[in-house]
Protein backbone atom coordinates (compact mmCIF):
# COMPACT_ATOMS: atom_id res chain seq x y z
CA UNK A 1 0.00 0.00 0.00
CA UNK A 2 2.61 2.56 0.85
CA UNK A 3 4.55 1.92 -2.18
CA UNK A 4 1.60 2.56 -4.32
CA UNK A 5 1.19 5.35 -2.29
CA UNK A 6 4.52 6.60 -2.85
CA UNK A 7 3.90 6.01 -6.90
CA UNK A 8 1.19 8.07 -7.18
CA UNK A 9 2.71 10.82 -5.12
CA UNK A 10 5.65 11.10 -7.48
CA UNK A 11 3.54 10.91 -10.26
CA UNK A 12 1.51 13.77 -9.27
CA UNK A 13 4.77 15.41 -8.15
CA UNK A 14 6.07 15.23 -12.42
CA UNK A 15 2.29 16.36 -13.40
CA UNK A 16 2.76 18.94 -11.40
CA UNK A 17 6.48 20.00 -12.39
CA UNK A 18 5.45 19.63 -15.63
CA UNK A 19 2.36 21.46 -15.25
CA UNK A 20 3.93 24.63 -13.29
CA UNK A 21 6.66 25.16 -16.61
CA UNK A 22 4.36 25.32 -18.97
CA UNK A 23 1.58 27.65 -16.34
CA UNK A 24 3.84 30.02 -15.26
CA UNK A 25 7.03 29.82 -17.48
CA UNK A 26 10.24 29.94 -15.50
CA UNK A 27 9.39 33.12 -13.07
CA UNK A 28 9.54 30.46 -10.20
CA UNK A 29 11.94 27.66 -9.29
CA UNK A 30 12.12 25.71 -5.97
CA UNK A 31 12.59 22.56 -4.63
CA UNK A 32 13.19 20.67 -1.41
CA UNK A 33 16.41 19.59 0.69
CA UNK A 34 14.49 16.30 1.05
CA UNK A 35 11.35 14.99 -0.90
CA UNK A 36 10.78 12.06 1.90
CA UNK A 37 11.11 12.24 5.55
CA UNK A 38 11.55 9.00 7.19
CA UNK A 39 10.32 8.22 10.54
CA UNK A 40 12.23 5.65 12.15
CA UNK A 41 12.65 4.53 15.81
CA UNK A 42 14.80 7.85 16.28
CA UNK A 43 12.57 10.25 14.99
CA UNK A 44 11.80 13.04 16.90
CA UNK A 45 11.06 15.47 14.29
CA UNK A 46 12.93 17.35 11.48
CA UNK A 47 13.65 20.40 9.84
CA UNK A 48 13.11 20.73 5.89
CA UNK A 49 14.62 23.30 3.49
CA UNK A 50 12.88 24.84 0.99
CA UNK A 51 15.18 27.00 -1.26
CA UNK A 52 14.54 28.62 -4.95
CA UNK A 53 15.02 31.20 -7.55
CA UNK A 54 12.27 33.80 -8.45
CA UNK A 55 12.65 36.39 -11.63
CA UNK A 56 12.27 39.52 -10.76
CA UNK A 57 10.77 41.54 -7.71
CA UNK A 58 8.19 40.11 -5.53
CA UNK A 59 7.43 38.24 -2.30
CA UNK A 60 7.76 34.22 -2.02
CA UNK A 61 4.62 32.69 0.13
CA UNK A 62 5.12 28.95 0.95
CA UNK A 63 2.25 27.08 2.28
CA UNK A 64 2.57 23.61 3.64
CA UNK A 65 -0.71 21.41 3.96
CA UNK A 66 -0.74 17.94 5.67
CA UNK A 67 -3.28 15.64 4.14
CA UNK A 68 -6.56 16.13 5.38
CA UNK A 69 -9.32 14.13 7.27
CA UNK A 70 -12.19 14.91 9.79
CA UNK A 71 -11.58 16.13 13.23
CA UNK A 72 -14.48 16.45 15.97
CA UNK A 73 -14.54 19.10 18.41
CA UNK A 74 -15.42 18.36 21.85
CA UNK A 75 -16.71 20.96 24.16
CA UNK A 76 -16.66 20.09 28.29
CA UNK A 77 -19.08 22.32 30.42
CA UNK A 78 -20.58 21.74 33.97
CA UNK A 79 -23.72 19.55 34.84
CA UNK A 80 -24.12 18.99 37.94
CA UNK A 81 -20.48 20.02 39.08
CA UNK A 82 -18.63 17.67 37.21
CA UNK A 83 -17.10 18.49 33.63
CA UNK A 84 -18.39 16.97 30.73
CA UNK A 85 -18.31 16.39 27.17
CA UNK A 86 -21.56 18.32 26.44
CA UNK A 87 -21.26 20.03 22.52
CA UNK A 88 -19.27 18.70 19.45
CA UNK A 89 -18.88 20.26 16.21
CA UNK A 90 -17.35 18.00 13.57
CA UNK A 91 -14.68 19.77 10.54
CA UNK A 92 -14.24 17.84 7.83
CA UNK A 93 -10.97 18.90 5.29
CA UNK A 94 -8.89 19.82 8.14
CA UNK A 95 -5.18 19.62 6.96
CA UNK A 96 -3.37 17.55 9.39
CA UNK A 97 -0.25 19.73 9.20
CA UNK A 98 -0.39 23.56 8.12
CA UNK A 99 2.31 26.07 8.02
CA UNK A 100 2.88 29.48 6.02
CA UNK A 101 6.10 30.96 5.72
CA UNK A 102 6.58 34.34 4.00
CA UNK A 103 9.41 36.99 3.06
CA UNK A 104 6.62 40.20 4.40
CA UNK A 105 3.98 39.32 6.59
CA UNK A 106 0.75 38.41 4.32
CA UNK A 107 -1.54 40.95 5.04
CA UNK A 108 1.34 43.42 3.54
CA UNK A 109 1.43 41.19 0.09
CA UNK A 110 -1.63 40.78 -0.79
CA UNK A 111 -5.29 42.03 -0.66
CA UNK A 112 -7.92 39.43 1.60
CA UNK A 113 -9.60 37.80 -2.06
CA UNK A 114 -6.17 36.57 -2.74
CA UNK A 115 -5.37 35.54 0.82
CA UNK A 116 -8.49 33.76 0.81
CA UNK A 117 -8.23 32.30 -2.76
CA UNK A 118 -4.95 30.34 -2.27
CA UNK A 119 -5.99 29.49 2.09
CA UNK A 120 -3.09 31.75 3.30
CA UNK A 121 -3.17 32.26 6.87
CA UNK A 122 -5.71 30.67 9.91
CA UNK A 123 -8.44 33.20 9.18
CA UNK A 124 -8.53 32.19 5.34
CA UNK A 125 -7.84 28.39 6.05
CA UNK A 126 -10.95 26.44 4.43
CA UNK A 127 -12.71 24.09 7.34
CA UNK A 128 -15.92 22.59 6.29
CA UNK A 129 -18.39 22.46 9.10
CA UNK A 130 -22.26 21.39 8.72
CA UNK A 131 -24.31 23.79 7.93
CA UNK A 132 -26.65 23.66 10.43
CA UNK A 133 -23.98 25.23 12.89
CA UNK A 134 -24.71 29.27 14.22
CA UNK A 135 -22.17 31.35 12.99
CA UNK A 136 -20.82 32.34 16.92
CA UNK A 137 -20.83 29.17 18.02
CA UNK A 138 -19.22 27.87 14.28
CA UNK A 139 -16.70 30.78 15.29
CA UNK A 140 -15.79 29.47 19.03
CA UNK A 141 -15.43 25.45 17.59
CA UNK A 142 -13.36 26.76 14.79
CA UNK A 143 -10.85 28.70 16.52
CA UNK A 144 -10.49 26.33 19.32
CA UNK A 145 -9.61 23.53 17.07
CA UNK A 146 -6.50 25.86 15.58
CA UNK A 147 -5.66 26.64 19.01
CA UNK A 148 -5.42 22.53 20.06
CA UNK A 149 -3.83 21.63 16.84
CA UNK A 150 -1.05 24.60 17.56
CA UNK A 151 -0.49 23.46 21.03
CA UNK A 152 -0.13 19.63 19.28
CA UNK A 153 2.68 21.86 17.20
CA UNK A 154 0.97 20.58 13.60
CA UNK A 155 -0.29 23.98 12.85
CA UNK A 156 2.37 26.61 13.29
CA UNK A 157 1.44 29.12 15.70
CA UNK A 158 3.54 32.03 14.05
CA UNK A 159 4.03 32.38 10.16
CA UNK A 160 7.99 31.41 9.22
CA UNK A 161 10.24 33.26 7.27
CA UNK A 162 11.21 33.20 3.93
CA UNK A 163 14.66 34.95 3.45
CA UNK A 164 16.36 36.61 0.36
CA UNK A 165 19.87 35.66 -0.80
CA UNK A 166 19.93 38.81 -3.27
CA UNK A 167 17.62 39.47 -5.40
CA UNK A 168 16.51 35.82 -7.01
CA UNK A 169 17.27 33.01 -4.59
CA UNK A 170 15.18 32.67 -1.33
CA UNK A 171 15.07 29.82 1.42
CA UNK A 172 12.80 28.75 4.33
CA UNK A 173 12.97 26.40 6.79
CA UNK A 174 9.51 24.45 7.93
CA UNK A 175 9.54 22.31 10.81
CA UNK A 176 7.87 18.82 11.29
CA UNK A 177 7.12 18.11 14.85
CA UNK A 178 7.78 14.22 16.15
CA UNK A 179 4.06 13.52 16.14
CA UNK A 180 3.40 14.97 12.52
CA UNK A 181 1.30 12.22 10.65
CA UNK A 182 2.11 10.12 7.82
CA UNK A 183 0.62 10.79 3.92
CA UNK A 184 1.25 13.08 1.15
CA UNK A 185 2.22 16.99 1.96
CA UNK A 186 2.11 19.45 -0.42
CA UNK A 187 4.00 22.51 -0.59
CA UNK A 188 2.49 25.45 -2.23
CA UNK A 189 5.46 28.31 -3.45
CA UNK A 190 3.77 31.63 -4.91
CA UNK A 191 5.03 34.27 -5.99
CA UNK A 192 3.19 37.86 -5.48
CA UNK A 193 3.87 40.96 -7.72
CA UNK A 194 1.58 43.52 -6.34
CA UNK A 195 -0.79 41.44 -5.22
CA UNK A 196 -1.65 39.43 -7.62
CA UNK A 197 0.35 35.20 -7.75
CA UNK A 198 2.40 35.60 -10.41
CA UNK A 199 3.96 32.10 -9.91
CA UNK A 200 3.43 28.72 -8.72
CA UNK A 201 4.78 25.57 -7.48
CA UNK A 202 3.82 22.68 -5.55
CA UNK A 203 5.75 20.23 -4.71
CA UNK A 204 4.44 16.80 -3.22
CA UNK A 205 6.32 15.80 0.23
CA UNK A 206 6.29 12.26 1.49
CA UNK A 207 6.27 11.71 5.48
CA UNK A 208 6.36 8.01 5.90
CA UNK A 209 7.30 5.31 8.80
CA UNK A 210 9.97 3.19 7.63
CA UNK A 211 12.28 0.29 9.06
CA UNK A 212 11.19 -1.70 11.70
CA UNK A 213 8.72 1.04 12.84
CA UNK A 214 6.92 0.72 9.27
CA UNK A 215 7.03 -2.95 9.36
CA UNK A 216 5.24 -3.00 12.96
CA UNK A 217 2.47 -0.46 11.82
CA UNK A 218 1.81 -2.51 8.85
CA UNK A 219 2.02 -5.90 10.55
CA UNK A 220 -0.51 -4.58 13.74
CA UNK A 221 -2.66 -3.79 10.87
CA UNK A 222 -2.51 -6.60 8.62
CA UNK A 223 -2.50 -9.25 11.21
CA UNK A 224 -3.91 -8.21 14.01
CA UNK A 225 -4.48 -11.38 15.81
CA UNK A 226 -1.36 -13.04 15.49
CA UNK A 227 0.39 -9.10 16.19
CA UNK A 228 -1.46 -9.88 19.87
CA UNK A 229 -0.90 -13.18 20.42
CA UNK A 230 2.88 -12.21 19.68
CA UNK A 231 2.96 -8.89 21.90
CA UNK A 232 0.96 -11.93 24.75
CA UNK A 233 3.91 -14.00 24.23
CA UNK A 234 6.39 -11.25 24.60
CA UNK A 235 5.35 -10.14 27.65
CA UNK A 236 4.67 -13.92 29.01
CA UNK A 237 8.11 -14.48 28.12
CA UNK A 238 9.10 -11.14 29.75
CA UNK A 239 7.51 -11.57 32.89
CA UNK A 240 9.22 -15.38 33.50
CA UNK A 241 12.36 -14.68 32.43
CA UNK A 242 13.66 -12.91 35.95
CA UNK A 243 12.48 -16.03 37.39
CA UNK A 244 14.37 -18.53 35.37
CA UNK A 245 17.41 -15.87 36.14
CA UNK A 246 16.93 -15.28 39.66
CA UNK A 247 16.76 -19.07 40.44
CA UNK A 248 19.96 -20.12 38.73
CA UNK A 249 22.01 -17.01 40.35
CA UNK B 1 17.43 9.23 25.48
CA UNK B 2 14.32 9.52 22.71
CA UNK B 3 12.49 6.74 20.70
CA UNK B 4 9.68 7.09 18.25
CA UNK B 5 6.13 4.60 19.48
CA UNK B 6 5.16 3.50 15.88
CA UNK B 7 1.57 2.74 16.53
CA UNK B 8 1.30 5.60 19.61
CA UNK B 9 2.84 7.66 16.49
CA UNK B 10 4.80 9.94 18.97
CA UNK B 11 8.47 9.97 20.53
CA UNK B 12 9.26 9.53 24.69
CA UNK B 13 12.00 9.41 26.02
CA UNK B 14 13.21 5.65 26.82
CA UNK B 15 13.81 6.27 30.72
CA UNK B 16 10.66 7.72 31.26
CA UNK B 17 9.40 4.59 30.58
CA UNK B 18 11.57 2.46 31.95
CA UNK B 19 10.80 4.29 35.41
CA UNK B 20 7.19 4.42 35.00
CA UNK B 21 7.48 0.48 34.51
CA UNK B 22 9.75 0.34 37.17
CA UNK B 23 7.71 2.07 39.50
CA UNK B 24 4.43 0.55 38.86
CA UNK B 25 5.89 -3.00 38.84
CA UNK B 26 7.18 -2.53 42.44
CA UNK B 27 3.97 -1.52 43.66
CA UNK B 28 2.28 -4.74 41.69
CA UNK B 29 4.71 -6.70 43.35
CA UNK B 30 4.42 -5.19 46.65
CA UNK B 31 0.54 -5.58 46.44
CA UNK B 32 -0.46 -7.65 43.87
CA UNK B 33 -2.38 -5.41 42.11
CA UNK B 34 -1.73 -5.75 38.07
CA UNK B 35 -1.10 -1.58 38.13
CA UNK B 36 -3.78 -0.72 35.10
CA UNK B 37 -5.32 1.55 37.49
CA UNK B 38 -2.28 3.86 38.07
CA UNK B 39 -0.06 2.86 34.68
CA UNK B 40 -3.05 4.21 32.42
CA UNK B 41 -3.74 7.28 33.74
CA UNK B 42 0.28 8.15 34.18
CA UNK B 43 0.56 7.05 30.57
CA UNK B 44 -2.28 9.39 29.78
CA UNK B 45 -0.85 11.87 31.83
CA UNK B 46 2.72 12.04 29.43
CA UNK B 47 0.74 12.49 26.34
CA UNK B 48 0.28 8.53 25.23
CA UNK B 49 -2.86 8.56 22.92
CA UNK B 50 -5.78 7.18 26.03
CA UNK B 51 -6.53 4.09 23.56
CA UNK B 52 -3.25 3.06 22.93
CA UNK B 53 -2.53 3.58 26.60
CA UNK B 54 -5.27 1.04 27.79
CA UNK B 55 -4.46 -1.07 25.14
CA UNK B 56 -0.64 -1.48 25.45
CA UNK B 57 -0.63 -1.10 29.28
CA UNK B 58 -2.54 -4.35 29.21
CA UNK B 59 0.72 -6.45 27.99
CA UNK B 60 3.01 -4.54 31.12
CA UNK B 61 0.12 -5.67 33.29
CA UNK B 62 0.80 -9.69 31.92
CA UNK B 63 4.53 -9.13 32.55
CA UNK B 64 4.27 -7.64 36.16
CA UNK B 65 1.24 -10.73 36.84
CA UNK B 66 3.76 -13.66 35.45
CA UNK B 67 6.92 -12.35 37.16
CA UNK B 68 4.76 -11.76 40.51
CA UNK B 69 2.73 -14.89 40.35
CA UNK B 70 6.34 -17.04 39.96
CA UNK B 71 7.81 -15.03 42.83
CA UNK B 72 4.39 -15.71 45.49
CA UNK B 73 4.44 -19.21 43.95
CA UNK B 74 7.93 -19.84 45.01
CA UNK B 75 6.46 -18.86 48.31
CA UNK B 76 3.78 -21.19 48.37
CA UNK B 77 1.71 -18.20 48.26
CA UNK B 78 -0.72 -19.00 45.26
CA UNK B 79 -4.41 -20.30 45.96
CA UNK B 80 -5.33 -21.76 42.04
CA UNK B 81 -8.30 -23.74 42.83
CA UNK B 82 -9.76 -20.13 44.11
CA UNK B 83 -7.86 -18.28 41.08
CA UNK B 84 -9.40 -20.28 38.66
CA UNK B 85 -12.85 -19.98 40.37
CA UNK B 86 -12.83 -16.31 39.98
CA UNK B 87 -11.03 -16.51 36.64
CA UNK B 88 -13.94 -18.51 35.41
CA UNK B 89 -16.29 -15.38 36.97
CA UNK B 90 -14.09 -13.32 35.60
CA UNK B 91 -13.76 -13.84 32.00
CA UNK B 92 -17.95 -14.63 32.01
CA UNK B 93 -18.14 -10.92 33.63
CA UNK B 94 -15.60 -9.55 31.21
CA UNK B 95 -18.25 -10.81 28.16
CA UNK B 96 -20.76 -8.72 29.73
CA UNK B 97 -18.42 -6.45 30.48
CA UNK B 98 -17.49 -5.27 26.87
CA UNK B 99 -21.13 -5.36 25.17
CA UNK B 100 -21.78 -3.02 27.90
CA UNK B 101 -18.72 -0.80 26.49
CA UNK B 102 -20.33 -0.78 23.38
CA UNK B 103 -23.63 0.31 24.20
CA UNK B 104 -22.28 3.56 26.55
CA UNK B 105 -20.06 4.51 23.40
CA UNK B 106 -23.38 4.46 21.33
CA UNK B 107 -24.95 6.24 24.07
CA UNK B 108 -21.57 8.74 23.55
CA UNK B 109 -20.53 9.14 27.44
CA UNK B 110 -18.04 6.49 27.43
CA UNK B 111 -15.38 8.80 28.73
CA UNK B 112 -17.60 9.91 31.76
CA UNK B 113 -18.98 6.81 32.85
CA UNK B 114 -14.92 5.06 32.99
CA UNK B 115 -14.13 8.33 34.81
CA UNK B 116 -17.01 7.96 37.08
CA UNK B 117 -16.09 4.54 37.86
CA UNK B 118 -12.36 5.03 38.34
CA UNK B 119 -13.02 7.45 40.97
CA UNK B 120 -16.21 5.65 42.78
CA UNK B 121 -14.38 2.64 43.26
CA UNK B 122 -10.93 3.70 44.21
CA UNK B 123 -12.54 6.34 46.53
CA UNK B 124 -14.93 3.56 48.23
CA UNK B 125 -12.04 0.93 47.78
CA UNK B 126 -9.34 3.05 49.44
CA UNK B 127 -11.55 4.29 52.18
CA UNK B 128 -12.61 0.99 53.09
CA UNK B 129 -9.32 -0.22 53.48
CA UNK B 130 -7.77 2.49 55.21
CA UNK B 131 -10.28 2.37 57.67
CA UNK B 132 -9.76 -1.27 57.87
CA UNK B 133 -6.46 -1.56 58.16
CA UNK B 134 -6.24 1.05 60.93
CA UNK B 135 -8.70 -0.47 63.24
CA UNK B 136 -6.46 -3.42 62.64
CA UNK B 137 -2.97 -1.72 63.58
CA UNK B 138 -4.59 0.08 66.78
CA UNK B 139 -6.32 -3.59 67.57
CA UNK B 140 -2.73 -4.47 67.61
CA UNK B 141 -1.43 -1.93 69.91
CA UNK B 142 -4.00 -2.72 72.29
CA UNK B 143 -3.84 -6.50 72.71
CA UNK B 144 -5.77 -6.55 75.66
CA UNK B 145 -8.66 -5.04 73.64
CA UNK B 146 -11.61 -8.19 72.47
CA UNK B 147 -10.14 -9.89 69.84
CA UNK B 148 -12.39 -10.27 66.63
CA UNK B 149 -13.99 -13.56 66.16
CA UNK B 150 -12.00 -15.67 63.77
CA UNK B 151 -15.07 -16.21 61.98
CA UNK B 152 -18.35 -14.98 61.47
CA UNK B 153 -21.26 -16.83 60.52
CA UNK B 154 -23.78 -15.06 58.36
CA UNK B 155 -26.31 -15.63 55.57
CA UNK B 156 -23.61 -16.22 53.14
CA UNK B 157 -22.43 -19.58 54.54
CA UNK B 158 -25.73 -20.73 53.88
CA UNK B 159 -24.88 -20.40 49.89
CA UNK B 160 -25.56 -23.41 48.39
CA UNK B 161 -22.22 -25.35 45.95
CA UNK B 162 -19.80 -25.66 49.23
CA UNK B 163 -16.34 -25.89 48.10
CA UNK B 164 -13.24 -26.44 50.00
CA UNK B 165 -10.24 -24.13 49.43
CA UNK B 166 -6.97 -26.05 51.19
CA UNK B 167 -4.66 -23.47 50.94
CA UNK B 168 -6.62 -20.55 51.83
CA UNK B 169 -8.34 -22.18 54.76
CA UNK B 170 -11.59 -21.78 53.53
CA UNK B 171 -15.15 -23.62 53.05
CA UNK B 172 -17.20 -21.63 51.57
CA UNK B 173 -19.87 -21.39 48.72
CA UNK B 174 -18.10 -21.44 45.03
CA UNK B 175 -21.16 -18.60 43.98
CA UNK B 176 -19.33 -16.31 45.95
CA UNK B 177 -15.44 -16.22 44.08
CA UNK B 178 -17.83 -16.80 41.04
CA UNK B 179 -20.02 -14.06 41.63
CA UNK B 180 -16.80 -11.71 42.81
CA UNK B 181 -15.44 -12.48 39.81
CA UNK B 182 -18.07 -11.98 37.22
CA UNK B 183 -18.61 -8.31 38.87
CA UNK B 184 -14.84 -7.68 38.49
CA UNK B 185 -14.83 -8.75 35.12
CA UNK B 186 -17.64 -6.54 34.03
CA UNK B 187 -15.46 -3.48 35.81
CA UNK B 188 -12.45 -3.81 34.57
CA UNK B 189 -13.77 -5.11 30.50
CA UNK B 190 -15.27 -1.79 30.97
CA UNK B 191 -12.18 0.49 33.12
CA UNK B 192 -9.99 -1.29 31.13
CA UNK B 193 -7.90 -2.44 33.89
CA UNK B 194 -6.88 -5.89 35.08
CA UNK B 195 -9.31 -5.23 38.34
CA UNK B 196 -6.91 -6.50 41.12
CA UNK B 197 -7.41 -2.89 42.98
CA UNK B 198 -10.70 -4.44 43.33
CA UNK B 199 -10.13 -7.98 43.21
CA UNK B 200 -7.49 -7.98 46.32
CA UNK B 201 -9.67 -6.12 49.31
CA UNK B 202 -12.87 -7.95 47.72
CA UNK B 203 -10.98 -11.31 48.58
CA UNK B 204 -9.85 -10.41 51.56
CA UNK B 205 -13.11 -8.55 53.06
CA UNK B 206 -15.85 -10.34 51.15
CA UNK B 207 -13.91 -14.54 51.01
CA UNK B 208 -11.87 -14.06 54.19
CA UNK B 209 -8.69 -15.19 52.13
CA UNK B 210 -5.49 -14.89 54.62
CA UNK B 211 -3.79 -11.23 53.18
CA UNK B 212 -0.60 -13.68 52.23
CA UNK B 213 -2.43 -15.82 49.60
CA UNK B 214 -4.41 -12.96 48.58
CA UNK B 215 -1.83 -11.46 46.55
CA UNK B 216 -0.43 -14.13 44.58
CA UNK B 217 -3.87 -15.26 44.03
CA UNK B 218 -5.00 -12.12 42.59
CA UNK B 219 -1.67 -11.89 40.60
CA UNK B 220 -2.88 -15.15 38.80
CA UNK B 221 -6.50 -14.56 37.79
CA UNK B 222 -5.32 -10.56 36.61
CA UNK B 223 -2.76 -12.61 33.88
CA UNK B 224 -5.83 -14.24 32.22
CA UNK B 225 -7.63 -11.09 32.24
CA UNK B 226 -5.03 -8.96 30.88
CA UNK B 227 -4.44 -11.75 28.48
CA UNK B 228 -7.44 -11.31 27.34
CA UNK B 229 -7.92 -7.41 27.29
CA UNK B 230 -4.39 -7.31 25.32
CA UNK B 231 -5.93 -9.75 22.48
CA UNK B 232 -8.79 -7.76 22.05
CA UNK B 233 -7.17 -4.55 21.72
CA UNK B 234 -4.91 -5.83 19.67
CA UNK B 235 -7.29 -7.52 17.22
CA UNK B 236 -10.49 -4.98 17.14
CA UNK B 237 -8.24 -1.51 17.29
CA UNK B 238 -4.46 -2.15 16.51
CA UNK B 239 -3.91 0.12 19.58
CA UNK B 240 -1.20 -2.17 21.64
CA UNK B 241 2.08 -0.73 20.90
CA UNK B 242 4.91 -3.28 21.34
CA UNK B 243 7.56 -0.80 21.36
CA UNK B 244 5.46 1.21 24.46
CA UNK B 245 4.73 -2.37 26.40
CA UNK B 246 7.90 -3.60 25.64
CA UNK B 247 10.03 -1.05 27.26
CA UNK B 248 7.07 -0.82 30.43
CA UNK B 249 7.72 -4.51 30.84
CA UNK B 250 11.08 -4.03 31.07
CA UNK B 251 10.87 -1.74 33.78
CA UNK B 252 7.98 -3.59 35.46
CA UNK B 253 9.39 -7.10 35.67
CA UNK B 254 12.83 -5.67 37.50
CA UNK B 255 10.46 -3.41 39.42
CA UNK B 256 8.15 -6.59 40.48
CA UNK B 257 11.07 -8.74 41.56
CA UNK B 258 11.97 -5.69 44.41
CA UNK B 259 8.07 -5.19 44.99
CA UNK B 260 7.36 -8.66 45.77
CA UNK B 261 10.52 -8.77 48.19
CA UNK B 262 9.64 -6.02 50.25
CA UNK B 263 6.68 -6.62 50.36
CA UNK B 264 7.52 -9.99 52.32
CA UNK B 265 8.91 -8.00 55.01
CA UNK B 266 5.84 -6.09 55.68
CA UNK B 267 2.66 -7.39 57.76
CA UNK B 268 -0.61 -7.78 56.23
CA UNK B 269 -2.10 -4.73 57.70
CA UNK B 270 0.62 -2.46 57.04
CA UNK B 271 0.35 -3.65 53.31
CA UNK B 272 -3.34 -3.13 53.22
CA UNK B 273 -2.74 0.49 54.76
CA UNK B 274 -0.50 1.45 52.34
CA UNK B 275 -2.33 -0.14 49.34
CA UNK B 276 -4.97 2.06 50.55
CA UNK B 277 -3.25 5.05 50.59
CA UNK B 278 -2.23 4.80 47.48
CA UNK B 279 -5.57 3.28 45.99
CA UNK B 280 -7.24 6.65 47.80
CA UNK B 281 -4.32 8.99 46.11
CA UNK B 282 -5.25 8.13 42.28
CA UNK B 283 -8.99 8.22 43.10
CA UNK B 284 -8.62 11.64 44.55
CA UNK B 285 -6.43 12.98 41.87
CA UNK B 286 -9.55 11.54 39.22
CA UNK B 287 -11.76 13.36 41.04
CA UNK B 288 -10.24 16.70 41.06
CA UNK B 289 -9.84 16.29 37.72
CA UNK B 290 -13.68 15.91 36.95
CA UNK B 291 -14.57 18.79 39.36
CA UNK B 292 -11.75 21.60 38.31
CA UNK B 293 -12.44 23.31 35.24
CA UNK B 294 -10.10 22.18 32.60
CA UNK B 295 -7.28 24.30 30.78
CA UNK B 296 -9.59 24.54 27.74
CA UNK B 297 -13.39 23.08 27.58
CA UNK B 298 -11.89 22.21 24.20
CA UNK B 299 -10.73 19.47 23.21
CA UNK B 300 -9.90 17.57 19.78
CA UNK B 301 -11.36 14.07 18.25
CA UNK B 302 -9.33 12.58 15.39
CA UNK B 303 -11.58 10.51 12.91
CA UNK B 304 -10.07 6.99 12.57
CA UNK B 305 -11.05 6.75 8.89
CA UNK B 306 -9.43 10.17 7.91
CA UNK B 307 -6.22 9.14 10.10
Amino acid sequence: MRVTLIALALLAWFATVAGARIAVAASLVADLSNHLIAITTGFTGTDVLLFGAKEGEGDVVVIVRGPTSSISVRKKSRVAGIWMNTDRVTFSNVPSFYAVSSSKPVEEIAPASVLARHQIGFSQLKLAAPPQVDPERLRDFRSALIRRQQRAGLFMREPGEVSFLGNTLFRTNVYFPANVPVGVYLVEVLLLQNGNVTGAQTTPLIISKVGFGAELFDFAHQRAAIYGLIAILISLVAGWLPHILLRKA
Amino acid sequence: MQIYLPIAEMSIDVLLLLGLGGLVGFLSGLFGVGGGFLMTPLLIFVGVPPAVAVASQANQVIAASVSGVLAHWRRGNVDFKMGLVLLAGGLAGSLIGVWLYSVLRRIGQIDLVIALAYVFFLSAVGALMAVESIGAMMRQRRPQAARRKLHQHTWVHGLPLKMRFRRSRLYISALLPLGLGFGVGILAALMGVGGGFIMVPAMIYLLGMPTALVVGTSLFQVIFVAINVSFLQAWQNQTVDVVLAFLLVLGAVIGAEFGTRFGARLRGEQLRGLLALLVLAVGIALATQLVVPPEDVYSLTHSLAGG
